[in-house]
C-alpha cells in the first residue's frame, strides 16, 4: 500500500518505536520565541541539561516587541523587558542563533524561518508555539509543542511523538478571483468545525492548493491549528524549490525532494473535499475560528454566549457590521503578497472617518523593506494606515498596547477568542483584502464587490 | 513530577466549548519566565469580574466555595486550544486541578498536561454532564472514572504512572539516537549546519 507525505516524513525520522501508538522521532530543527524560549531554556539549564545542536536551535524576539519605530528593549507590556534580557542571555549561554530586536532579518517566527530557508521539505521541526504548522506549506512535519517538549527536543534531538491518524483535504477546482487561502481555511473551519481535524496531520491538496504561490500554502498551513489538527502539510513541488533557492540557511544545490508527495494509492484515515469554485470572501462573526460565514451571509444562531461576547443577533447579515479597528499583521496574513494585495485596494483611497485605528505589521524586517521599496508603506499612510516595525503586535494582547477598549476589529490575524486582542476586543478575522475593503467602508465589506 | 495513580475529589463543571489556552492563563498574567506565580491568573477573564481590583465574579465556577479545591475539572470539546503555552497546564496544576475531564483536547495541551502530570481524560458529553459537582475517583491503571472506560496512549499511560522524566527516559535511547544520527548525516548532509562564525 502506498503511503502519505505524512508517513514518509514520519518513517524518514523514525528512531525507536515506544510504548503505544508513541515512537522516538528525530528533531531537525527547534525554533524559540521570547515569550516562551527563555522559560525552556532556561528549565533546561537548571536541570543541568544541554542544548545538543546549537547550530540546529534558532530563536527571534516576535511576541511582545515593541512595533514602534524607534524601539529597543522596552515593551508597552510590564515587565516584558525580562523576557527579552533573559532570552537573550540564555540564547547566549547556549550558543544558540539569536534574531534579536533590531536585527535586519527579525521577524515573526513563522514568517522568518522560511525567508531565511531555515525550514525546509523533508525537515522536522517544532517550536513552542502553535502556528509551528505554517511551516508544512514547505513539506516539512512541523508542529506546536509546549515548553516541556522543547526542553525534551533541545536536550535529545527527538520527540516523544503519538502517532497522528491521517487527513488529506483535498480543494478541487480554482478560487474565483478575490478569493484567498484565508477564505479556503475558514471555509474548511465553518465546515468542519474547530475541532475537525483533533487528533490528525493534514495534507492540504488539490487543484487550488496547487495553484498557491508559496505565501498563500503558508496562510492556509497556518491555520491548521485552529482546526485542531497536529500540523497542515503540501507537499513540496517546483514553487517549493524556486521559493526556498539562496535562502541563507538552505542547501546549494537544493536536493531533489520530488518524493515528499502522497502515492497514488495511499490511503488517508480522513477525507475531505472542498469546491474551490464555490468559495466566498469569509469572515468570523464569532469567538471562535470556525464560527465563520461568507461575508454576503447573515449571523446563524450559535452559542449565547458568542452572541454576547460579539453584540451580533442571529439573522443580521455580517456586512455593514461598523468597525472601529483594521488590523493587517500577523504569520498568517503579513507577507509580501498579503501586503500588496491589501494595497491595491486601498492605493489612492482613504479609510474611513469612523475607524480609530488601522495598523500594518510587517511580518518581517525583510518583508518590511521590500514592501518599502516598492512604496507600500507609503501606499497605507497615504490611506491613513500607520506603518510598524515587525513583530506580533496585537495579534494577541500581551497586557501592553491595546485598542481601544471595547473596539470591534477587522483583522487579518487566526484567532478571534474572547479577549484575545484585549478585554472585551471583538475580533473578525477575514484576508487582508477584506481587512483593507473594511477599512474603507468602516463597516465589514465583501473585497469582490458584494453586499457592503 | 507526581504520579498519578488514582484521584479522588469533587468535580467543577465549566462545560464550554472550545475554551483556549489564553482564557486558561492569558499572556499579561505571565509574568516571570518561570513556571510558577500562574494560579493567581488561572482563569483570570472569567474569574474576576473587575480585572483591576480582581473582584471575584461570583458566577465563575472556581469561585464557589464547594469547588476551591475541586481536583477535577470538567469541560467541553476542544479544551485547551489556542496559544501551546505550557503556563496554562502550570496554572491549572498551581490551582490544584489534577485531572482534566472533556469531549475532546487540542492536541499540543494534551501533551503538556502529560508532561506535568495532570491527567487528560476524553468522555462523552453527557456522560461528562452526569458528574458535575458529584465526588467523583478517577483510576488510570483500570482506565476508568465513575465506570465510565477512558482511553488513553499506553506512553502517556506509563508517564503518568510513574511520574517519569521524559528526558531521563529517552537518554535510554542514547546509543539508538547517535547510531541514527550518524547514518542520516551521511544521507542528509545538509540537515547538519554548522554553528555560524
Ligand atoms: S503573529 Fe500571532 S499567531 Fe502568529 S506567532 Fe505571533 S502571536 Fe502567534
Amino acid at each position: 500500500m502506498g503511503r502519505t507525505l505524512f508517513d514518509k516524513l514520519w518513517d524518514a525520522h523514525l528512531i525507536a518505536e515506544l510504548s503505544g501508538t508513541s515512537a522516538l522521532i528525530a528533531i531537525d530543527r527547534v525554533f524559540l520565541h521570547e515569550r516562551t524560549g527563555a522559560a525552556a531554556l532556561k528549565s533546561l539549564a537548571a536541570a543541568g541539561r544541554e542544548v545538543a545542536d546549537p547550530a540546529r536551535v534558532f530563536a527571534v524576539m516576535d511576541h511582545i516587541v515593541d512595533t514602534r519605530p524607534g524601539r529597543g528593549d522596552g515593551t508597552l507590556m510590564e515587565g516584558g523587558a525580562g523576557f527579552i534580557t533573559e532570552t537573550r542571555s540564555a540564547c547566549r549561554a547556549a550558543g544558540i542563533t539569536l534574531f534579536d530586536v533590531n536585527d535586519p532579518d527579525q521577524g515573526i517566527t513563522h514568517v522568518i524561518s522560511p525567508e531565511l530557508g531555515i525550514v525546509l521539505p523533508g525537515l522536522t521541526l517544532i517550536a513552542p508555539d502553535s502556528h509551528t504548522c505554517t511551516q508544512g506549506a514547505f513539506g516539512a512535519l512541523a508542529w506546536g509543542i509546549g515548553s516541556s517538549e522543547a526542553e525534551h527536543a533541545m536536550a535529545t534531538g527527538t520527540l516523544r511523538v503519538a502517532r497522528p491518524r491521517t487527513m488529506r483535504v483535498t480543494f478541487t477546482g480554482r478560487l474565483p478571483a478575490g478569493v484567498t487561502a484565508k477564505d479556503m481555511i475558514l471555509r474548511l473551519l465553518a465546515d468542519h468545525g474547530a475541532g475537525g481535524g483533533a487528533g490528525h496531520a493534514v495534507e492540504f491538496a488539490g487543484e487550488a492548493v496547487r495553484a498557491l504561490d508559496m505565501e498563500a500554502r503558508m496562510t492556509l498551513c497556518n491555520m491548521a491549528t485552529e482546526f485542531a489538527a497536529m500540523t497542515g502539510l503540501i507537499a513540496p513541488d517546483a514553487a517549493t524549490s524556486a521559493w526556498l533557492e539562496g535562502r541563507r540557511y538552505a542547501p546549494s544545490p537544493l536536493p531533489d525532494w520530488s518524493d515528499l508527495t502522497s502515492d497514488a494509492d495511499a490511503v488517508f484515515d480522513a477525507e475531505i473535499e472542498i469546491n474551490a469554485a464555490s468559495l466566498a470572501p469569509m469572515v468570523t462573526w464569532g469567538t471562535s475560528p470556525g464560527q465563520a460565514i461568507a461575508v454576503s451571509g447573515t449571523v446563524p444562531q450559535g452559542p449565547e454566549r458568542a452572541h454576547d461576547y460579539i453584540g451580533l443577533a442571529p439573522g443580521q447579515p455580517i456586512a455593514g457590521t461598523p468597525i472601529d479597528v483594521a488590523f493587517i499583521g500577523s504569520c498568517t496574513n503579513a507577507r509580501l503578497s498579503d501586503l500588496r494585495r491589501a494595497a491595491a485596494i486601498l492605493k489612492g483611497k482613504r479609510i474611513a472617518p469612523s475607524i480609530r485605528t488601522a495598523l500594518v505589521v510587517p511580518g518581517s524586517g525583510a518583508v518590511r523593506r521590500a514592501a518599502e521599496a516598492e512604496g507600500l508603506d507609503k501606499v497605507f499612510t497615504d490611506a491613513g494606515f500607520e506603518w510598524r516595525m515587525s513583530g506580533c503586535s496585537m495579534c494577541f494582547y500581551a497586557g501592553g498596547e491595546s485598542f481601544p477598549a471595547g473596539a470591534r476589529v477587522i483583522s487579518s490575524t487566526n484567532r478571534n477568542f474572547e479577549g484575545r486582542q484585549g478585554p472585551g476586543i471583538r475580533t473578525h478575522i477575514a484576508s487582508p483584502e477584506t481587512v483593507a475593503a473594511s477599512a474603507l467602508a468602516g463597516a465589514i465589506a465583501d473585497p469582490c464587490g458584494g453586499a457592503a | 513530577m507526581i504520579p498519578f495513580t488514582t484521584l479522588t475529589g469533587i468535580a467543577a463543571p465549566l462545560l464550554r466549548d472550545n475554551v483556549d489556552t489564553d482564557t486558561i492563563i492569558p499572556s499579561r498574567e505571565m509574568k516571570s519566565t518561570g513556571k510558577t506565580g500562574l494560579a493567581a491568573g488561572l482563569f483570570a477573564p472569567w474569574r474576576y469580574a473587575d480585572p483591576a481590583s480582581r473582584a471575584p465574579d461570583p458566577d465563575f465556577v472556581l469561585n464557589q466555595p464547594e469547588y476551591a479545591a475541586a481536583p477535577f475539572l470538567l469541560a467541553g470539546a476542544n479544551f485547551g486550544c489556542g496559544s501551546s503555552r505550557e503556563h496554562a497546564v502550570w496554572a491549572l496544576a498551581e490551582w490544584g486541578i489534577r485531572c482534566v475531564i472533556a469531549e475532546s483536547f487540542a492536541p499540543i495541551f494534551r501533551t503538556n498536561c502529560v508532561r506535568n502530570g495532570v491527567l487528560p481524560v476524553e468522555l462523552p458529553r453527557a456522560a461528562i454532564a452526569a458528574l458535575a459537582g458529584r465526588t467523583i475517583t478517577a483510576d488510570l491503571a483500570r482506565q476508568v472514572v465513575e465506570g465510565h472506560p477512558f482511553a488513553i496512549d499506553a506512553e502517556a499511560k506509563a508517564m503518568l504512572l510513574e511520574g517519569l522524566d521524559a528526558i531521563d527516559l529517552t537518554f535510554k535511547h542514547r546509543d539508538a539516537i547517535a547510531a541514527w544520527q550518524a547514518a542520516d548525516r551521511a544521507q542528509r548532509p545538509w540537515v547538519y549546519l554548522e554553528t555560524r562564525a
